[in-house]
């Protein structure tokens, strides 16, 4: 067993930490957040240039040789800087998925993902589907040696930034059968796809995406058809893994600004901080902190286990993070008191953050049941 | 990072568990949590790991430690834990001995450590009393010095299994103009010294674990101070920061949650296994997640650790979350046991769960239950742990 990072991955995080400090301070956040694009292109290029995108991806794929670790590093720091930035959808995911594809997919969309140029938005979720990631309307149905895809994607988080789509679409089967799945990846400027974009809670864009007929070829299949959903799966598990990072990046500014506050702020002629019950929340906030860097390890160390392990331990770390992220956040707005619900002060925009990581790919009833059902051997899985 | 164990770990983990099964006493197999133990039956493992050079794999090698790995420590854990084997006690083992490797001379080493270490000598801590609990520095019982003895005089309290003690070691005042934390010493003290009585007190559960321990002019050769006169604080402060492998009781916890599930399997809700009823197959989950946390939490603080940074923060989570799954733990196995959690076990062997009334699953639950509320209340209650961290920590 070893808990240490790599010389690499200690220059990484130290150089990424310097530039958000530098380029990524709250105030500029703000300004990025309110314009127009919601995001910056040059940041994202300099994000590549610093290696964040290959960092994960072997050097076989045209990577630095890195894996997981590496994501969880990077999403750290993101949580940290509150970057809106589409690391987990671009390149954990977008490169989740093309990793794995063919040789050609790997030519064609990969090297792009690791210089920045492909920028991918991850089209899973689905407006009745809730987080069962089996549970699809959107359909492809086989024409000639492609496919057309007709469905409505929710919530796909940086679709308004993106250049490509990775899709999952029913091919077979009903409703929510675990065999049927099928991933494609698109680009999101072919004809049929339409979009309403819109920004989230949270500082970032998201958007409605509509398919109504869109062809693509049979190479635009990600792995097997009708057998998508153990890739799903896996990705999924990766990107949860990566949310954790960032959940935990943020919550550990989030309890240090708390604990600076209660410094700083005085009521009854005494500082909040020398009140025990506010000293024991803080604790509380902190033992919540770092238990969430537990599990964060241990699910990004054990994402190349068999399926069940990997499953439960995301599950597991997922519904860690949902609950610490919960209380973590609402015990900094708490003991900020007043000042902690305005808009002016960054706290109120890591609990907001911290709120809304409890709902992407699942949230803590999700993963309770589903650690719980395969603790049981209860959940069928599509053939592997 | 990874979590694989290297070729040579698996072998360590082949030879631990081979002589586990080999030597583990075969009469004591799943005793491991009672509390009713006579001192034999305390001691008869330790002894066994003592002739093999492994009761106390925490010490520096040149005291008898094994010099393992954090890894081999973990290992060294879990195995024992598969057959909830009883350990050595903490009392010499990882509280007394370090602070004599540590802070105490040549002869002492000499004196107390071989004993320690092979399970014959029995040692007990006399820290608490009645007027300082949390409030450890408030010691009243004093120690005045009388040509080559110190002579005690005071009462401790909660001396946890000083009826079977040997050895005890005290925290007294020496300086009573000192202010609280200053003036008080740490001495070491030969249990069969004249004006010694211990009392016992009997628990919740039944068991007579603790004691009053009353000194009335107890004289104490001079050198059984350990380190300088006044200075005990120090020491004493040491210990209790010291022994944190082992605090959080992960491996013991998983096994008690295998236990658990093999009691929700064969205990039925309308037919239906209470193991596959969604509310309580969830608390499982959730208890299981929570240990999950605390074992990552802890393999944290020992790689920190053996890289030599000593114990980072995430170490003073261990007691507060350790002690909080372990509580869990038995209040979610009495509620699967329901009904059959009522027979008193202890001292009633004629009448109680001991005597086969109800499923042997039963045996203990509400006792262990009942007991283990003592976990956040000592070594420093939950709540002192929040004020260690709120000023080491936080800083505030």
């Amino acid at each position: 067993m070893d808990f240490n990072f790599t010389e690499e991955q200690g220059m990484l995080r130290d150089s990424l930490a310097k530039m958000i400090r530098d380029q990524y301070d709250f105030d500029t956040r703000r300004k990025v957040v309110a314009s127009a694009e919601g995001w910056r292109k040059h940041m994202w290029m300099q994000f590549a240039e610093l290696g964040l995108m290959m960092a994960p991806f072997s050097e076989e794929d045209g990577g630095l040789g890195g894996g997981p670790i590496d994501a969880m590093v990077v999403m750290e720091e993101f949580g940290k800087g509150l970057v809106v930035e589409p690391y987990v959808p671009s390149v954990v995911c977008g490169g989740g998925f093309l990793k794995r594809g063919t040789d050609a997919q790997k030519e064609e969309y990969l090297s792009g993902v690791m210089s920045g140029e492909n920028i991918f938005a991850f089209a899973y979720a689905e407006p009745r589907g809730r987080y069962n990631l089996a549970d699809l309307e959107t359909t492809a149905k086989k024409d000639g040696s492609g496919f057309v895809i007709n469905g409505h994607k929710a919530v796909v988080i940086g679709a308004p930034w993106a250049t490509h789509l990775i899709v999952t679409a029913r091919t077979s089967g009903g409703r929510r059968d675990v065999n049927g799945v099928t991933v494609f990846v698109v680009e999101k400027s072919a004809p049929g796809i339409t979009t309403r974009d819109y920004p989230t809670v949270d500082g970032r864009r998201a958007s409605e995406v509509y398919f109504e007929n869109v062809s693509v070829g049979g190479e635009a299949v990600i792995g097997d058809v009708d057998n998508g959903l153990p890739l799903i799966e896996l990705v999924s598990d990766e990107a949860i893994a990566a949310l954790c990072a960032e959940a935990c990046g943020a919550m550990k500014v989030a309890q240090n600004m708390t604990v600076e506050y209660s410094r700083q702020r005085k009521q009854f002629g005494t500082p909040i901080g020398k009140f025990q019950v506010l000293q024991h929340r803080m604790v509380d906030m902190f033992m919540e902190a770092e238990q969430s860097v537990s599990m964060t390890y241990m699910a990004t160390l054990k994402l190349d286990e068999d399926t069940v392990t990997r499953k439960k331990a995301a599950s597991a770390a997922k519904v860690r993070i949902g609950q610490g992220g919960r209380f973590v956040g609402q015990q900094a707005i708490q003991i900020h008191g007043g000042m902690g619900m305005t808009d002016e002060l960054a706290v109120g925009h890591y609990f907001k953050r911290l709120t809304m990581i409890d709902s992407e790919f699942g949230n803590v009833d999700h993963h309770l049941k589903r650690y719980t059902d395969l603790s049981a051997g209860a959940v069928p899985v599509a053939a592997e | 990072m990874n979590l694989e164990f290297t070729p040579e770990e698996i072998a360590f983990r082949e030879e631990v568990r081979a002589f586990i099964e080999e030597n583990y006493p075969k009469e004591l197999a799943g005793s491991g949590t009672r509390e009713d133990l006579s001192r034999e039956q305390f001691l008869a493992w330790h002894k066994v790991l003592g002739k093999k050079g492994w009761s106390v794999p925490a010490w520096p090698v040149k005291y008898g430690g094994t010099g393992w790995t954090s890894t081999q420590k973990y290992i060294w854990g879990e195995e024992n834990a598969r057959v909830d084997a009883i350990m050595p006690l903490p009392f010499g083992v990882s509280m007394v001995a370090p602070v004599i490797y540590t802070f105490g001379n040549e002869e002492q080493k000499a004196k107390h450590l071989p004993g320690i270490r092979s399970g014959e000598v029995w040692w007990c801590q006399g820290y608490s009393e009645p007027g300082a609990g949390s409030d450890l520095a408030s010691v009243k019982t004093t120690a005045v010095r009388d040509g080559d003895h110190y002579v005690i005089n005071g009462q401790k309290t909660w001396t946890t299994l000083a009826q079977h003690a040997d050895w005890g070691f005290f925290l007294c005042r020496t300086d009573p103009t000192a202010k609280a934390q200053e003036g008080i010493s740490f001495i070491l003290v030969d249990m069969k010294t004249p004006g010694i009585e211990v009392r016992p007190i009997k628990l919740i559960d039944g068991t007579h674990e603790v004691n009053e321990t009353w000194l009335t002019d107890v004289r104490v050769p001079v050198e059984n101070l350990v380190g300088e006169e006044n200075k005990g604080w120090t020491y004493a402060k040491f210990l209790l920061a010291h022994e944190r492998s082992g605090i959080a009781g992960v491996a013991r916890s998983k096994r008690g949650i295998e236990r658990l599930r093999d009691i929700a399997a064969k205990e039925t809700v309308d037919g239906v296994p209470l193991i596959e009823t969604p509310d309580f197959a969830r608390k499982i989950s959730q208890l299981e997640i929570d240990l999950t946390t605390l074992e990552f939490t802890e393999l944290r603080t020992l790689a920190s650790e053996a890289a030599g940074k000593g114990p980072g923060p995430e170490s003073s989570i261990l007691k507060v979350k350790g002690t909080e799954v372990q509580q869990r733990l038995t209040e979610l196995t009495l509620e699967a046991v329901n009904h059959y959690g009522a027979p008193y076990a202890y001292g009633m062997e004629a009448t109680g769960n001991g005597a086969g009334i109800g499923p042997d699953y039963a045996d203990y639950a509400a006792e262990t239950y009942f007991n283990m509320r003592k976990t956040s209340i000592y070594g420093g209650s939950n709540e002192i742990q929040r004020n260690i961290i709120t000023k080491m920590i936080l800083g505030l």
